[in-house]
């Protein structure tokens, strides 16, 4: 899923400053599952809203509305209806929820009250980590189902730099290492050999790098009109 | 040591037979056969060149080659392709560092051409401590390619002419030695032999490792690498530096990632000021000083009778002073003269 | 509004779990032992219940101050409920802080069904606290004895939309 946390109430409020009727849009999908965007959390934050700007003698009106989906043109599009009265719209939806709306109602004020963070899953209760960063050219198969782009901090392709100590990462001693994972794992599967071909500079045009990236699925796609 | 010939001349006079891959000092006493020793320049935090200059008087005639940091722990200082270039005016050979973390393929490259057309022949290729750890901690870190992919990057562009894309490098390659890193005390140990290898089939020409007090678990990883012969492809300095007093001995033991200190030799470096008054800053410093000379020495005395070990490489950080009394202890004063 | 003016007298509503506080607020009352008059006590099945919405919405609704009555440590009917409780009860002060209200204004205590003496204390304690802080800033005070609506009536600003969802 996209894990994301709300930004600062400080943040927000600078964010909103001059604004008097916003509406919060919230989204049911990963947002939700990760309690920084769902119905719940639009409500806290609303309400959280109004009292700071209450306190601050600069009342607003924050109306709160979740959808199923923001990423999808089709689940904002009932939006529309009514949008006219707020001045602004405040997303609690991804990054990707927050453009969607932005593209979709390119007339008005659309500001992003998370910060989103990565892909990942939760590993207890209460706690996520990053699993994915979407380079576009999946390694798993390699590293036993363990992911250096987005576990090791230097992004290393060839085993474990020097800083690796106790099972644990140099940047942050309660971080694993991705390498001693990894060597763990084949090596639990026999496959520890493996690890001493070299793997070549990656080509990272599929990653971000290459500038934005776009699936094209002709299957998919709807038949040019003339041809209907 | 691989020696590339050069096809037969066809006319006249002999052009010069390139039989080494750089023709660096380093390069020439290793394959003399001599127990070589390196050490360690950190450049200032300024574009103050008299401190390069200074640095190196103190290491002139003791050792082989210097490395130059590079932006060591992640801290911006003077280039270390400019510091070398200075040396190389000043006639100690140089090992420029570069680390995967400030660089992509692109920058690299440009910058291995741009310091072998300044005279550098040596350069060691680092993965490069995270920038967490330095003074921009907000900065983006690159990792493009990381260390291995670089050491075989700078050997296909030297072997083969070629850049990393695939296209010919016009001239020929940059003739460097290549160096590479190693840590026989980080984690997991098993891995670390094979990763030794895997630098070796990648093309390094020689091996500096994190700074060896353990000597015992050295040991151990030097028998796994004599056991796969991974000596004889690749020479191996070890790396030793003196401990500059008690306290550091005990952060490298329980603060600094993938060192090993083991307490005798805590214990040593606390012992040393046995006697000496606690007011008396300065007879403390000198007699901690004095005793991290000391084990410096043994250390080194001892390395040399572990098969397989090719050299040392001593990094006396921000103490360049004690390299040479270092390598007279040592008995590697004078250096010999490489006689090819 | 009376023209005199009449001694400050803290909102404090006191959510209370069934098994424990609810009861000790109960025995306080048949002992007779005083409580702050403006407490509003709502019965909870266990303080695993609050949740942090309905606590900035009480807040919202212009309370002065907010008691989170649950079992002693160890003794919650649903294993740890007041433990959950309790951290979202710290999780709800940083907000208040954040909003610029103060997070005195909220708190949790912990309590047993036989603790109707410690009840009626803690509340008694509270209430000085509040009256130290003075009057919530959100509260429109209005005449006494106007009823405290929590949570439950659309809030002024607060259009209700339900597009989208479930579709």
């Amino acid at each position: 899923m996209i894990v994301a946390k709300q930004k600062p109430l400080s943040e927000l409020t600078a964010m909103l400053d001059g604004y008097r009727n916003v509406l919060a849009v919230g989204c049911g999908t990963c947002v939700t599952v990760c309690f920084a965007g769902g119905v719940k959390e639009v409500g806290i934050l609303a309400s959280a809203l109004r009292m700071a700007r209450r306190l601050d003698g600069e009342p607003m009106s924050v109306a709160e509305t979740t959808v199923q989906r923001q990423c999808e043109a089709e689940y904002i599009a009932p939006l529309a209806e009514g949008l006219d009265e707020f001045d602004a719209v405040l997303s609690l939806g991804c990054g990707v929820g927050v453009q969607t709306l932005a593209e979709r109602f390119p007339g008005k004020r659309v500001l992003p009250a998370l910060d989103t963070a990565f892909m990942g899953l939760p590993t207890e209760q209460g706690v996520w980590e990053e699993r994915c960063q979407g380079c576009g050219h999946c390694v798993l198969d390699i590293t036993g189902g363990i992911c250096p782009v987005s576990r090791c901090a230097k992004q290393l392709m060839n085993g474990p730099c020097g800083g690796s100590q106790g099972g644990m990462c140099e940047v942050d001693t309660d971080t694993p290492c991705a390498w001693q994972l990894i060597w763990e794992r084949l090596a639990g599967q026999g496959l520890a050999d493996r690890l001493l071909e070299i793997q070549p500079p990656r080509d990272w045009s599929t990653s971000r790098d290459g500038g934005p990236r776009r699936i094209v699925r002709d299957d998919l796609r709807l038949p040019p009109a003339e041809d209907v | 040591m691989d020696q590339i010939s050069a096809p037969a001349p066809a006319a006249q006079a002999p052009a010069p037979v390139r039989r080494f891959k750089s023709g660096s000092n380093l390069e020439r006493m290793l394959a003399a056969g001599h127990f070589a020793v390196t050490a360690e320049i950190g450049p200032p935090k300024s574009h103050d060149a008299e401190v390069i200059r200074r640095k190196a008087a103190l290491l002139e005639g003791c050792v082989d080659a210097a490395n130059i940091t590079d932006n060591q722990t992640a801290v911006v200082r003077l280039s270390s392709i400019a510091s070398g270039a200075i040396l190389v005016g000043q006639g100690l050979e140089p090992v420029v560092q570069m680390t995967c973390r400030d660089r992509n393929r692109l920058a690299m490259q440009s910058d291995l051409l741009g310091a072998a057309a300044l005279g550098i022949r040596n350069v060691l290729c680092l993965t490069g401590d995270h920038q967490s750890h330095g003074n921009h901690p907000g900065a983006k870190n690159v990792h493009d390619i990381d260390s291995i992919q670089m050491v075989r990057m700078v050997k296909e562009m030297r072997d083969e002419g070629l850049f990393q894309c695939g296209e010919e490098i016009s001239g020929g390659g940059p003739p460097l030695l290549i160096g590479a890193a190693a840590n026989p005390f980080a984690d997991p140990f098993e891995l670390r032999v094979h990763r030794l290898a895997k630098k070796a089939a990648a093309g390094a020409d020689f091996i500096q490792t994190q700074l060896v007090f353990d000597m015992s678990r050295f040991r151990e990883y030097m028998k796994r690498v004599v056991d796969l012969g991974l000596h004889e492809k690749v020479a191996i300095l070890a790396g030793v530096g003196p401990l500059k007093s008690a306290g550091m001995a005990r952060h490298m033991r329980d603060k600094v990632p993938g060192m090993v200190v083991p307490d005798g030799t805590v214990a040593r470096m606390e012992a040393a000021v046995d006697g000496v008054a606690a007011e008396d800053k300065q007879a403390r410093r000198e007699a901690w000083r004095a005793e991290g000379i000391r084990i410096c020495i043994e250390q080194i005395r001892e390395l040399r009778e572990i098969e397989g070990l090719r050299g040392v490489h001593i990094m006396a950080i921000e103490w360049e002073e004690a390299v040479r009394p270092i390598v007279e202890g040592a008995g590697l004063f004078p250096r010999p003269a490489p006689e090819v | 509004m009376t023209a005199t003016e009449t001694p400050f007298e803290p909102r404090i509503v006191a959510f209370c779990c069934r098994h424990c506080a609810y009861a000790a607020a109960d025995l306080a009352g048949t002992s007779r032992l005083a409580y702050p008059p403006a407490l509003k006590i709502v019965e909870l099945p266990c303080t695993g219940r609050v949740d942090v919405l309905e606590l900035l919405r009480t807040f919202e609704d212009g309370v002065d101050g907010l008691l989170v009555a649950g079992c002693l440590p160890g003794r919650c009917h649903y294993l740890a409920g007041n433990l959950h409780a309790r951290q979202r009860v710290d999780y709800a002060r940083r907000w208040l802080e954040d909003i610029g209200l103060e997070g005195e204004r909220l708190r949790m205590i912990n309590l047993s069904a036989a603790m109707g003496a410690q009840f009626a204390e803690l509340a008694t304690e509270m209430a000085e606290t509040i009256k130290d802080l003075g009057p919530s800033p959100l509260g429109t005070r209005q005449t006494a004895g106007q009823g405290l609506s929590i949570g439950s009536t659309p809030l002024p600003g607060e259009a209700v939309h339900d597009h989208g969802d479930g579709r």
